[in-house]
């Protein structure tokens, strides 16, 4: 049996292309991003996580699944079974929803925080629905929250968590 | 998707000055969206940071990527995690299978609530 990654824009392309729809431009970069040096050790960091799993805390508007381009800032003690999900391919949520820690890691990293290896972590975690389709609404609408986010907190450095 | 999304994130932090890093398991999608630094874990999608309710592989995982963090030198590197989801490969028929796995809801404007108390109490009903 085939040991290789998943292909999954091809896997996700064959998919539409049967349902007749047009092919989806996915981003290809093409060319080398900015690369921004770690300024200290992360053991004097303040880490701040961006979950895109769709994930909100009970008492917080869910997210929708039309190229939604919110945020929600989640307390990074929130209780795992205050935790919920509302992500557009609902069917990777299973693990998700009985053991957020699988996609959303506090225990660990607070964990490593208490062995030093994190200087401090961001009081809030951020979370979105990193299902969206619109390319230019993820760049006019969802980058420059996150980015006044990181600013507004002062975060070192960013974990980013795809689902 | 998300993985595209973010790709995205990724590299307009970074142009502002953020180091960021992306912890994925869609290596096709990161490969072409290059963030500047990346860790590749190949398990099933829904378990970026590991194994449901396994806290050491947890921990493992999530160690390991901020190695890779302070590790990483230069941009659109991806570092391979050894990881193993589970002894064989059986999990990768299920998603490859063309109408198993990725299933997407229709998409429209309304707030997804995974329970009715969650839409209750966010709308203070």
């Amino acid at each position: 049996m085939s040991q290789a990654p998943i292909a999954y824009i091809d896997n996700i392309t064959a998919r539409y292309e049967r349902l007749g729809y047009a092919p989806y431009r996915w981003f290809r970069a093409g060319e080398d991003p900015p690369f921004a040096p770690l300024e200290k050790p992360l053991a004097r960091s303040k880490l701040g996580l961006l979950s895109t799993s769709g994930a909100y805390v009970t008492g917080q508007v869910a997210f929708h699944y039309k190229d939604d381009t919110s945020i929600r800032a989640i307390p990074s003690d929130t209780p795992a079974e205050n935790m919920r999900f509302a992500h557009l391919t609902e069917n990777y949520l299973e693990d998700p929803r009985k053991d957020p820690e699988c996609i959303v890691p506090l225990t660990a990293l607070r964990r490593l925080a208490a062995q030093g290896s994190i200087g401090a972590l961001a009081k809030d975690y951020w979370s979105c629905m990193g299902g969206i389709y619109s390319q230019r609404r993820v760049r006019e609408e969802l980058l420059p929250q996150v980015a006044q986010r990181c600013q507004a907190s002062a975060v070192d450095a960013l974990l980013l968590v795809p689902m | 998707m998300c993985h595209q999304t973010v790709s995205l994130i990724a590299r307009h932090l970074e142009g502002l000055g953020t180091p960021t890093l992306c912890l994925a398991s869609a290596l096709d999608i990161v490969t072409a969206g290059q963030p500047p630094r990346a860790v590749f874990l190949d398990y099933p999608l829904g378990h970026t940071t590991g194994k449901p309710f396994d806290r050491a592989d947890q921990l493992d995982v999530v160690r390991q990527a901020l190695n890779a963090f302070e590790g990483i030198r230069e941009a659109s590197t991806i570092a391979h995690l050894p990881n193993r989801w589970a002894n064989d490969d059986s999990w990768r028929q299920t998603a490859m299978h063309p109408t198993g796995s990725d299933t997407r809801q229709p998409r429209d404007t309304t707030p997804m609530y995974q329970t009715e108390a969650d839409r209750l109490l966010a709308e203070g009903a």
